[in-house]
């Protein structure tokens, strides 16, 4: 059947129709929505959110040494959570078929780096395929497992912004039957100590090389001949940038760019007269035709930053101009927080008692922009907190005050370490736990402090504060973020503390139902308004400034924390 | 073909330009079409780049080759003017979401029509807003704008309401399918 699919709508049908039976997965821009449609349309498949990328893999891949079909996804940086399991993985025994899907994001549409994850192919010594339509999500996420299990090792899917969320025709197939899950004990080849792990590194020198043969002659890499005078190379959404800039030339279009096509790429480079490597970010498979003794072009003229365009490539095959169109300037619609967002309220508080603040990721790390200029360093997921602590220390006690701010998603993630460390290591600084019962940067996923999982099943629910006195926490406060007064005041002995000191903000996010804002719009009495700014200063949509006075618009929810801090007494409404 | 629909989030723009490709792919072309999600929320602006034809390569519609630019919002057209040329239809629903600097006071809310018309003459505003309340449907702009766009394109009205009606939840599709109509009698030919 004909469908349009996205990327990542394409990937989740693939895993249905090559018979997967257990998928887990942490959310991130742009990967969330393939786990997402497995739980939704294809129930048969057992998914699950994980707290984070380490864990969604090693729990794939125990399902897959119980012999089924497993996925584990993610985005580029997730990867660099799962890279330990991922890097040892490749020298355990495959079972069941087991691929992990790292969705990258060429531009940084939504992340803190723009990292190339075809590298972890090469330094973790597995196969790595590209799909450059929808059609090719689909059909390479059967084709993963297919090899996985052929070849006895783990397969990424390596996506990339522009292929996970672009839509395309797709034609669907029919489901493989699942794999029957069965114990074996195959102890030389699963444990991986010393002695075991030193005899399983040649099996997987040998592999690589056995699958470098099929790189060679799988149809996964295809030569395209046309006019010699240009042969491009090109992967992923590259090669379709390339065809339209120039569909009369030769292509070698690669699907499985790692292990890398020697004689493949030889015979390619041998029949056209220019040879071009056309590719997103790193000059990935570049390196590799010139470590061949090849002549190539490519990143002396496509640039290494940012995603490519047709025009872009077209632009520098040709040498003429950038591809980049001047923009006329226009007044922007930079991102903010929502209106009544609880995140706002709380990160007033602790910039009215002029904090360091070190950062973490999620929406409250919109905090940064004015007029909040909240947030003071942010790095990746969980570093706040040892931001803190390392800040702290050399600063020693009569200095700036030191805090950190985390969402409860990402302190699950990656953060509960780092406050038992603060602990541990006896630190000085405040913890600001942004507990909204959702992680609401990425869409909404549930999480351990829901008590909801990804199929809906009533589940334990973390208790937040219990878990912090237990990593070794002795001063805990929970408090209301709406409660402006209250929750400054807080903040402020919290920063007076002498020791490790968290604060739990808790309100949830003004997107779930279970919202606590009234959702009635407030208005300002304008006889009262005195223009002094003070709302302003909070950085809320709803709030306009016009004629020396502020408004209220319609986009108000009724969250009053204006209202409480209105040194005037100006703004009302029925709350 | 290169249809471009731009505007601010929570318009409708997806669902309008998931109704434009199904209608594409059933009437027998490639289509592909291409938007950015993450940081898109509400007031954010959104573009999505929908392109159909015996086969399509790029997801991305190259500068300057974009057939019909359907705007939602006024200031957002403007932004894509390197995609247009001296034969792109510009479709503007006749709004305006002033961004935060616009509310602050800091600029004006630019005049949009001299950039658009040093790029094509065939310029038409549309009061989407006005035809939505018409027909009772204030959620319905984006359906009704689709309406206008349709008359430009091969397939037949028939075609464009049996695929409103497979993709619309029950509760939406009659107004939904009244609005097409309402928009296809809007002449931007
Ligand atoms: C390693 C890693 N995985 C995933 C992401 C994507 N991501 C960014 S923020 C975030 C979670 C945000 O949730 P939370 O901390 O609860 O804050 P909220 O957005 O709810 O305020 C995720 C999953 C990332 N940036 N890095």
């Amino acid at each position: 059947m004909k469908k349009i699919l996205s990327g990542n709508e394409a990937v989740a049908r693939g895993a249905y129709e090559a018979g997967v039976s257990f998928a887990s997965a942490y959310p991130g821009t742009p990967s969330t929505e393939i786990l997402e449609t497995i739980a939704r349309e294809y129930k048969g498949i057992h998914s699950e959110w994980a707290p984070n990328e380490k864990v969604a893999l090693e729990v794939a891949s125990g399902a897959s040494y119980a012999g089924v079909r497993a996925i584990a996804i993610m985005k580029h940086v997730g990867v660099n959570v799962a890279a330990d399991p991922l890097m040892s993985l490749p020298y355990t025994l495959t079972r069941g078929g087991i691929v992990l899907v790292s969705a990258d994001d060429p531009e940084l549409f939504s992340s803190q780096n723009e990292q190339d994850n075809r590298h972890y192919a090469r330094f973790a010594k597995i196969p790595m395929l590209e799909p450059s339509t929808s059609q090719e999500a689909l059909d390479f996420t059967k084709e993963a497992f297919a090899i996985s299990e052929s070849f006895g090792t783990p397969v990424m899917l390596r996506t990339t912004t522009r292929i996970s969320h672009s839509m395309g025709v797709v034609e669907t197939g029919e489901p493989r039957e699942p794999n029957t899950p069965s114990l074996e004990r195959h102890p030389a080849e699963l444990v991986m100590l010393p002695a075991n792990a030193r005899r399983r590194h040649p099996v997987l020198e040998e592999r690589i090389v056995a699958l470098k043969g099929y790189a060679d002659t799988s149809p996964l890499n295809r030569i395209e001949m046309n006019d010699p005078a240009i042969g491009i190379i090109a992967s992923g959404v590259a090669y379709q940038y390339a065809k339209e800039a120039f569909p009369g030339a030769s292509f070698l279009k690669l699907g499985m760019p790692y292990p890398f096509p020697d004689a493949k790429v030889r015979e390619f480079a041998s029949q056209v007269r220019e040879l071009w490597v056309v590719e997103e970010l790193d000059p990935f498979m570049e390196d590799q035709v010139k470590a061949l003794g090849l002549g190539c072009r490519g990143k002396d003229r496509i640039p290494i930053c940012g995603e490519l365009t047709p025009d872009i490539v077209k632009a520098a095959i040709s040498g003429a101009g950038t591809g980049k169109a001047a923009q006329p300037v226009l007044p922007g619609r930079p991102p903010s927080m929502c209106p009544g967002c609880p995140h706002r309220s709380m990160l007033w508080s602790m910039k009215r008692n002029k904090c360091f603040v070190c950062g973490d990721i999620g929406c409250y790390t919109l905090g940064f922009l004015p007029p909040l200029d909240a947030i003071d360093t942010t790095l990746c997921m969980g570093a706040g907190i040892n931001h803190a602590h390392g800040i702290s220390k050399v600063l020693g006690p009569g200095t700036e005050k030191i805090a950190a701010v985390i969402g409860d998603s990402t302190f699950y993630h990656s953060g509960i370490t780092g406050l038992l460390n603060l602990a541990y290591n006896r630190g000085v600084a405040l913890v600001v736990i942004l507990d909204n019962s959702t992680t609401a940067m990425t869409g909404a996923q549930n999480h351990p402090g829901t008590g909801i999982t990804l199929e809906g099943q009533q589940t334990t629910s973390l208790d937040l504060e219990t878990l912090v006195k237990a990593l070794g926490i002795e001063w805990v406060r929970t408090i209301d973020p709406y409660r402006v007064k209250e929750a400054r005041k807080t903040v402020k002995e919290g920063l007076e503390y002498d020791g490790p000191a968290v604060i739990i903000s808790k309100s949830p996010c003004v997107l779930l139902k279970s919202r606590n804002v009234s959702g009635r719009m407030l208005s300002v009495d304008a006889d009262a308004c005195t223009g002094c700014k003070v709302c302003i200063g909070l950085g809320c949509p709803a709030i306009e400034f016009q004629d020396e006075k502020a408004h209220i618009n319609e986009m108000c929810v009724g969250c009053n924390v204006c209202a409480e801090i209105c040194p005037a007494d100006a703004i009302g409404g029925d709350v | 073909m290169n249809v471009l629909m731009t505007g601010v989030g929570g318009q409708g723009i997806i669902l309008a330009s998931d109704v434009l490709s199904e209608v594409m792919m059933r009437y027998g072309y490639d289509v592909k079409k291409s938007e950015i999600h993450g940081m898109a929320q509400r007031g954010g602006s959104v573009m999505s780049h929908v392109r159909f034809s015996r086969e399509v390569a790029s997801p991305l519609i190259p500068l300057s080759t974009c057939d019909i630019l359907l705007s939602f919002e006024e200031l957002e057209t403007a932004r894509y003017v390197s995609y247009l040329n001296k034969g792109t239809h510009v479709i503007i629903n006749r709004y305006r979401l002033l961004p935060p600097t616009v509310i602050a006071g800091k600029e004006p809310y630019p005049d949009i029509t001299p950039i658009l018309k040093e790029k094509t003459s065939r310029i038409h505003f549309v009061d989407g807003v006005a035809l939505a309340e018409e027909i009772s449907n204030p959620k319905g702009v984006n359906i009704i704008l689709l309406g206008t766009v349709s008359t430009l394109l091969e397939p037949e009205e028939a075609l464009w309401t049996d695929t409103i009606s497979d993709m619309l939840p029950a509760k939406i599709r009659d107004r939904n399918i009244e609005g097409f109509r309402r928009g296809r009698r809007v002449k931007v030919g």
